[in-house]
């Protein structure tokens, strides 16, 4: 019998997988600021603290350093702790614990250890929260050896990957746009779990790939649409995971479509769609190609207050639309 | 005028410091200046309900005597870095409330030209450095802008504010310490309104005052009401004249109380209403202030009465300014990321 499924926003979803997590296995734990009693920033953790208690849905003081350090701890001893930044830009300050601490103390230890910690950070730009609450900083943790690094782009994925992320022995750091929050998508009753390092081909086409991360995947489909009207058929990649990165499938849908745009929130420079382009120009998929590939990528700049500076930062649907007809029909 | 008169004739020798060291213009500018910070805040928060501001912000009220008092022995060029919890410390120091509204507004008359907002207000100009989204960012920044008064001779001093929740971050105790090594002239000020958003100082922190951290770097740690003007301005004066004199850092936790919510999206679960109704009704520290000014005959209700309706002026008039400013234009997006060079 299929599990029963119901419509939960992203949000939703995540605190069913933080929930079932903890029902089945006692090591699970939830850390963070204000995931207690607050709920959480945005109410992701929301009633867990009722439910679990503050032993295992823990306010921490506002120290990141020390919190990612301390759950770090923890997963090295046994626990597995899914620690929560209240703001993705808040990396930054506990980049020591993450980076040099539990990326690589199996590599450095011989794999004689492993750190089975979750780390979730709510991420991105829209909310007018300005330059130092806005930013897309999962290339950043991408870059190194020894996390994994997923962004779900839909409730489905968000509870199937934060459970995938929770079985896993190593370090899984999880991106969620924090405009995806409220979207609400069909979510299965239960457990289940949506493999890390696997992209989904969440549109068939032929004339162009897509590849978009995170937000971009909703965004791109509503370009794909308005295009279909227009003649154009696009194929539209959801990476879900930029580390370790699922080239076959790409390169599949690059060799299929010949035409590549990929789009993300964060900057564009030395981005994934740098990483994307590369990875198809070194592939089998370069000889395919009918046009150069085209980037999309968020404005070189910090994120700005003001709206309308803000809407412009980061790619919109109109942006995509436009890249991918001109794309198509060979405008550069 | 028959209070003020007695004020003169009676001695002010027995009274608290404020009205021993400020004359009565003074002291009546400063509870103009409260009242400035309290109609900003609730002048923000109403166009935020209205629309006209997006995103976030974080509301001083409650908090005014603290801002007040601790900037008011600072002089002009002295510096300041704030919080996310900053518009108080702003005007305090000297903020325009016009170009305050145009900030949040995002507007290019705004003190950031609207590329900031409520989270990184500043006034640079009157040595507001900023205040900052990063709780404890400001601190060793701040330590920073002292080593540079130092170096360069300029006998700047410099404050940095921050909340209870930020005493928990590395780069407080970092800074203190090389603060206190270097003997800097620098005032760190707690201002410990009992909560880092939901988290209470006793369950975030190890000591029972934060002052006690002081210990820990060898400066002096002084803990004062954070609701009497008089108090924190006390506390303020000596820790100024302490920086001033090349003696070294002074930490000061500033006990005080947010009425409002941590920020706009606060639904208080972790404090009674019965808490945040003591505070307002016992303890306002605008309240507290007038009485004393009343009592000691530096005010009549004329006077505040007046101060009451230039302010009211004031906050209008920003927030016409602010509605009326041009935003930038889309094709500015790329300005500011670096020194534009000639
Ligand atoms: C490094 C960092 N961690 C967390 C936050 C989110 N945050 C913003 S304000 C705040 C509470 C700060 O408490 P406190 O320092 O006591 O200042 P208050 O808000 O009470 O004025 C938190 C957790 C942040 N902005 N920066
Ligand atoms: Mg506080």
């Amino acid at each position: 019998m299929d599990a029963m499924v119901r419509e939960l926003s992203y949000a939703q979803a995540i605190q069913e997988a933080m929930a079932i997590a903890m029902d089945m296995d006692e090591r699970v734990f939830l850390m963070g600021e204000d995931i207690g009693v607050y709920g959480g920033a945005f109410q992701v953790t929301g009633d867990l603290v009722e439910r679990y208690g503050a032993d295992r849905v823990i306010d921490t003081p506002i120290s990141e350093l020390g919190g990612a350090g301390v759950a770090v701890g923890a997963a090295l001893t046994g626990m597995r702790p899914i620690f929560e930044f209240q703001f993705s830009d808040f990396a930054t300050l506990a980049m020591e614990q993450i980076v040099n601490q539990a990326a690589k103390m199996r590599f450095m230890l011989g794999g004689e250890v492993s750190v089975p910690v979750v780390m979730r950070f709510p991420a991105g730009s829209g909310t007018g929260a300005a330059a130092q609450h806005s930013q897309s900083l999962e290339a950043w943790l991408g870059h190194v050896p020894g996390l994994k690094v997923i962004q779900p782009a839909t409730p489905y994925d968000a509870k199937g990957m934060l459970l995938a992320a929770v079985a896993d022995p190593d370090p899984v750091m999880i991106f969620e746009h924090k405009l995806l929050y409220k979207m609400k998508g069909p979510v299965p009753e239960g457990y289940y779990t949506v493999p890390i390092g696997k992209a989904d081909i969440r549109r068939e086409g032929r004339d162009l790939t897509i590849v978009a991360t995170s937000i971009m995947v909703q965004k791109a489909l509503d370009a794909a649409a308005v295009l279909e009207s227009e003649g154009i058929d696009v194929e539209v990649v959801d990476l879900r995971t930029i580390r370790p990165m699922d080239k076959q499938t790409v390169i599949d849908s690059v060799k299929k479509t010949s035409r590549l745009l990929c789009v993300y929130e964060a900057v564009k420079t030395l981005g994934i769609g740098a990483e994307v382009s590369a990875m198809i120009a070194e592939s089998e998929a370069f000889d395919y190609l009918d046009a150069p590939i085209v980037r999309l990528g968020g404005a070189e700049t910090p994120i700005p207050y003001n709206p309308e500076l803000e809407k412009v930062t980061v790619p919109q649907i109109p942006d995509i639309i436009t890249a991918a007809r001109d794309l198509v029909k060979g405008v550069r | 005028m028959a209070t003020a008169s007695k004020a003169v004739t009676n001695s002010r020798a027995n009274l608290p410091f404020v009205y021993r060291q400020y004359s009565a213009e003074q002291l009546k500018q400063v509870l103009h200046k409260m009242y400035l910070v309290r109609r900003f805040e609730e002048g923000a928060e109403e166009c935020y309900t209205r629309g006209l501001i997006h995103g976030t912000m974080h509301l001083s009220i409650g908090q005014e005597a603290s801002a007040m008092g601790i900037c008011m022995p600072l002089a002009e060029d002295d510096q300041i870095t704030s919080t996310h919890r900053g518009h108080g410390h702003c005007i305090a120091k000297g903020a325009e409330v016009k170009r305050m509204f145009a900030e949040f507004f995002g507007k290019t008359t705004g003190y950031c030209k609207g590329r900031g907002g409520s989270m990184h207000i500043a006034d640079v100009g009157k040595g507001n450095l900023g205040a900052n989204g990063i709780v404890g960012g400001g601190i060793p920044i701040a330590v920073g802008a002292a080593l540079s008064s130092k170096m360069m001779k300029t006998g700047k001093v410099v404050v940095s504010f921050f909340g209870d929740g930020a005493n928990n971050e590395g780069a407080f105790h970092e800074a203190l310490n090389m603060a206190a090594v270097w003997k800097l002239p620098v005032i760190f000020v707690c201002e410990n309104n009992g909560y880092g958003m939901s988290t209470s100082t006793a369950r975030s922190t190890a000591v029972k005052n934060i002052a006690e951290r002081a210990a820990a770097y060898s400066m002096p740690g002084v803990i004062v009401n954070g609701n009497i003007f008089s108090e924190v301005a006390e506390a303020s004066h000596q820790a100024v004249a302490r920086a001033r004199a090349g003696e070294g850092p002074t930490l000061i936790e500033s006990k005080t109380y947010r009425h409002r919510g941590h920020s706009k999206s606060d639904r208080n679960r972790y404090r009674t209403k019965e808490e945040i109704e003591d505070w307002m009704s016992n303890r306002d520290p605008i309240t507290l202030f007038e009485s004393e000014l009343r009592e000691f005959g530096f005010i009549d209700d004329k006077g505040i009465e007046a101060i009451r309706d230039a302010v009211a002026q004031e906050i209008a008039e920003g927030i016409e300014f602010a509605k009326a400013s041009p935003s930038p234009d889309i094709s500015e997006t790329g300005n500011y990321v670096y020194t534009e060079q000639a």
